[in-house]
């Protein structure tokens, strides 16, 4: 018998036998799919921000701010400047004018519907080329705000997460009152947790003079980047940084994504641990079990290989169906959870949906796979080297 | 106690399995450690905050800036002892990655408000009277390599307008905590040196983030609180004051249930691994039942068969559990936080470790509890009838 066909009866018989062992396989299931529960769903909250974030990201929309400002809250400029950047080349027009939208984001403290307490939700004073720049956003519910009036639209997401904002709702925040006109989707991007308003008003409101803080533009085409951006950076009135709408957001979300992988992955790791210990438990017990077993094969002349390969077959069988059960319960109870977190670098709130993607559940099965290979060599090795004679004559 | 050496015998009758299970143990247990320390970093200090600290922002958000002359005005109150206000500067060192939590203070009144920050004597006294000097936490001191009498230059887009290059500072003190879970990652200066430069704005001077101050009575907060914003309501900057304590908890929410979830997911998982080790240990009794019908034929009391197997149970849970919280805690005050700066309160708070040493205990006769009473209300036939 050559040891492809000796290798494939061993595990064959050792397969087979698990029916007998059914209670500690169990167990072992259970620990690795527990741990790959967490796995995916500590990682599906990173992946779920940062889909969020980066489906924000247009590359023929780029964002303009005041150069050493790497976020939005700190950047300010007059708004002859913001006029000067509008005018630069490389931008697209339309029958209204250049694509070009001088914006102020503030914050606002409002209560959150889960915990009734306030948070920092962001308010973007906007001018009509807003839509213009941003074409996936659309009002899906009411109407747009009217230009020098103090109404308000709010995104998708936004009214969801924060209490009283439906569309005919009035607000207050400190001494200025607002009107809920309208609710917009912009295809599941962070842009959804803002709530908008005329940036002229929201001048007045904040006392913020002729400034803005950021300039959102469209490209003619993508390609006009370096167009735009050599004007800008040449005229000598402007100190500003031109960077790309995917560029930037990838980097707003570099912190949390960094806290929630590293946690994540820490908890991950020494769960896996325990993982490989009860799997180490149940495959050493396995072998134990099957002491005799064994020794009669080797006593028939099957080599220590064969069996080193059936105990590793079991192991891993074992924790891919576990890596499956993980990864299929955490794709239930996870995918698409809606929720909303504070991204530390804008300091403001984004809502987001926890994303399982296929990607991470073969992470996970891979994850599973590694556990049962640790699990299973060290009682493979264990099996293989029995003494037979003594195995033999084990009760 | 004589029988001790009985239960050390029972304990290495199968190495393998009584290693691994102190193991898996021992892991159950590091995770708690870790939890607890991520929980104590979510919760954003709220055990430190002051009972007796009041904090006041601008009623809109905290980014609004709220008058300078208010601070007279509250100080005048009666039931205020102290005040002190500061300025969120939001500096970084060279590249916006290297964060510097940097704010602009009164610097007396400041460390008179915050006894924490625990600065030697003679670094205060330098600090004090110098108009360009800070004083860091121990812990950024360690992560940007700053040392006293360093001249250390931070950039600030916020205050970018009124000074177009870096701001120069001088690291004149360090300060350190006795408490645990106060945030050593903080950057203070002179606020007279901000608001220096920002006089060249108009409009921009001689404004502050946010004001704190002592009340003598705590109980008394939350009508003082009301009373203050009256004071200011219906003025261009109306205020929001609330306890210190109120703010951090406020403020921790914000990172929402995703915080939860974690903690959720992993205390499962948690009290799972412990299931499976206490399975194990379970088994390992089950196994040996003919040997306990030996041992009551010999003349044990079903007491004395109940307290061999629980010692047994719990020497296991102690090894583990023990050898679990001393590493975790060990790993946390060594290494500190894991993402570099970003989680800057994160510690294992002692509360917690005597909270796991509990469970240790629930563990041990949790676990030994139900085969030890199976096992001493054995008879003796049916012990001895099993193979």
């Amino acid at each position: 018998m050559n040891w492809i066909t000796q290798t494939i009866a061993v595990t064959g018989v050792t397969l087979r036998s698990i029916s007998q062992r059914v209670g500690s396989s169990v167990v072992a299931i259970i620990g690795i799919a527990g741990v790959v529960i967490v796995f995916t769903a500590v990682l599906s909250i990173a992946e779920g921000f940062r889909a969020a974030m980066q489906g924000t990201g247009d590359p023929q929309t780029v964002i303009v701010l005041r150069s050493g400002s790497d976020t939005e809250m700190t950047s300010g400029f007059g708004g002859e400047e913001a006029n000067l950047i509008a005018e630069a080349p490389g931008l697209e027009r339309g029958p209204e004018g250049v694509h070009a939208s001088p914006e102020l984001f503030v914050i606002v403290g409002h209560p959150l519907k889960r915990s009734g307490t306030d948070a920092n939700v962001p308010l973007r004073g906007v001018t009509p080329a807003a839509l213009r720049v941003r074409p996936k956003t659309r009002i899906i519910e009411g109407r747009m705000f009217t230009p020098g009036t103090n109404e308000i639209v709010v995104g998708q997401a936004a009214s969801n997460q924060f209490s009283g904002l439906t569309v005919g709702a009035p607000v207050r925040w400190g001494d200025s009152s607002w009107q809920v006109v309208g609710i917009f989707d912009a295809d599941g991007s962070v842009s959804e947790s803002e709530l908008w308003c005329d940036a002229k008003v929201l001048q007045g409101a904040y006392r913020r003079g002729n400034s803005y803080q950021s300039v959102y533009a469209r490209l003619e085409t993508p390609d006009s980047f370096q167009t735009f951006k050599d004007a800008l950076t040449k005229n000598p009135r402007l100190n500003i940084t031109v960077i790309r709408e995917p560029d930037y957001y990838s980097q707003q979300s570099v912190v949390l994504q960094t806290v929630i992988r590293t946690i994540g992955f820490s908890i991950a790791i020494l769960m896996a641990l325990g993982a490989i210990f009860g799997a180490l438990n149940t495959m050493y017990s396995a072998v134990a079990n099957r002491t005799r077993e064994i020794a009669t094969l080797r006593a028939l002349g099957f080599g220590s290989s064969p069996v080193v390969v059936s105990v590793l077959v079991e192991a891993i069988l074992l924790s891919v169906v576990g890596g499956i059960i993980g990864g299929g319960l955490a794709w239930i109870a996870f995918d698409g959870y809606q929720t909303a977190t504070m991204n530390w670098q804008s300091f403001s709130q984004v809502a987001f949906a926890f994303a399982v993607t296929p990607v991470l559940l073969a992470e996970g099965l891979i994850f599973a796979v590694i556990m049962g290979f640790l699990g299973g060599l060290f009682p493979a090795i264990r099996a293989a080297r029995l003494p037979v004679v003594t195995a033999l004559r084990q009760l | 106690m004589k029988f001790l050496h009985l239960v050390w015998r029972n304990l290495m009758r199968r190495k393998i399995r009584t290693f691994i299970t102190i193991m898996t143990i021992m892991v159950a247990f590091l995770l708690f450690g870790g939890l607890m320390a991520i929980r104590a970093a979510f919760s954003m200090g709220v055990d430190v905050a002051g009972a007796d600290r009041l904090m006041m922002i601008h009623k809109v958000s905290i980014i609004q800036p709220l008058p300078k002359s208010y601070g007279d005005r509250i100080r005048a109150v009666e039931g205020i002892t102290a005040l002190s206000h500061a300025n969120w500067f939001g500096g970084y060192y060279q590249e916006p990655s290297n964060f510097v939590q940097s704010m602009a203070v009164d610097p007396e009144t400041w460390l008179q408000m915050y006894p924490e920050f625990e600065v030697p004597g003679d670094q205060k006294k330098v600090w004090l009277g110098d108009r360009i000097g800070a004083i860091i936490g121990a812990d950024l001191a360690a992560r940007m390599n700053w040392k006293v009498g360093d001249r250390v230059p931070l950039l600030a887009p916020i205050y970018q307008v009124a000074k177009d290059g870096p701001w120069e500072f001088t690291i004149d003190g360090i300060y350190n905590s006795s408490k645990q879970g106060v945030d050593k990652t903080q950057f203070f200066f002179h606020y007279e040196y901000l608001n220096e430069v920002m006089r060249k704005i108009p409009g921009m001077a001689d404004v502050v983030g946010w004001y704190v101050f002592r009340v003598a009575d705590p109980s008394t907060s939350d009508q003082l609180a009301k009373r203050i914003d009256a004071m200011f309501a219906n003025s261009s900057a109306e205020t929001k004051t609330a306890t210190e304590k109120a703010f951090v908890s406020d403020f921790a929410k914000q990172i929402g249930d995703i915080g939860s979830i974690m903690m959720a997911i992993a205390g499962i998982v948690m009290f799972f691994i412990l299931f499976v080790a206490g399975n194990a240990m379970a088994q390992s009794v089950r196994e040996r039942i003919n040997e306990l019908g030996v041992l009551k034929t010999l003349g044990f009391t079903d007491g004395r068969i109940l307290s061999l197997v629980l010692m047994e149970s719990c020497a296991i849970a102690i090894l583990g559990g023990g050898l679990g919280l001393l590493l975790s805690w060990t790993f946390i005050t060594t290494f500190g936080d894991p993402t570099g700066g970003l989680l800057p309160i994160f510690h294992f708070p002692p509360r917690d470790v005597i909270f796991g040493a509990l469970l240790v205990f629930v563990l041990g006769i949790g676990t030994g509890m139900i085969p030890a009473l199976q096992a001493s209300r054995l008879k003796i036939v049916d012990a001895l009838r099993r193979t």
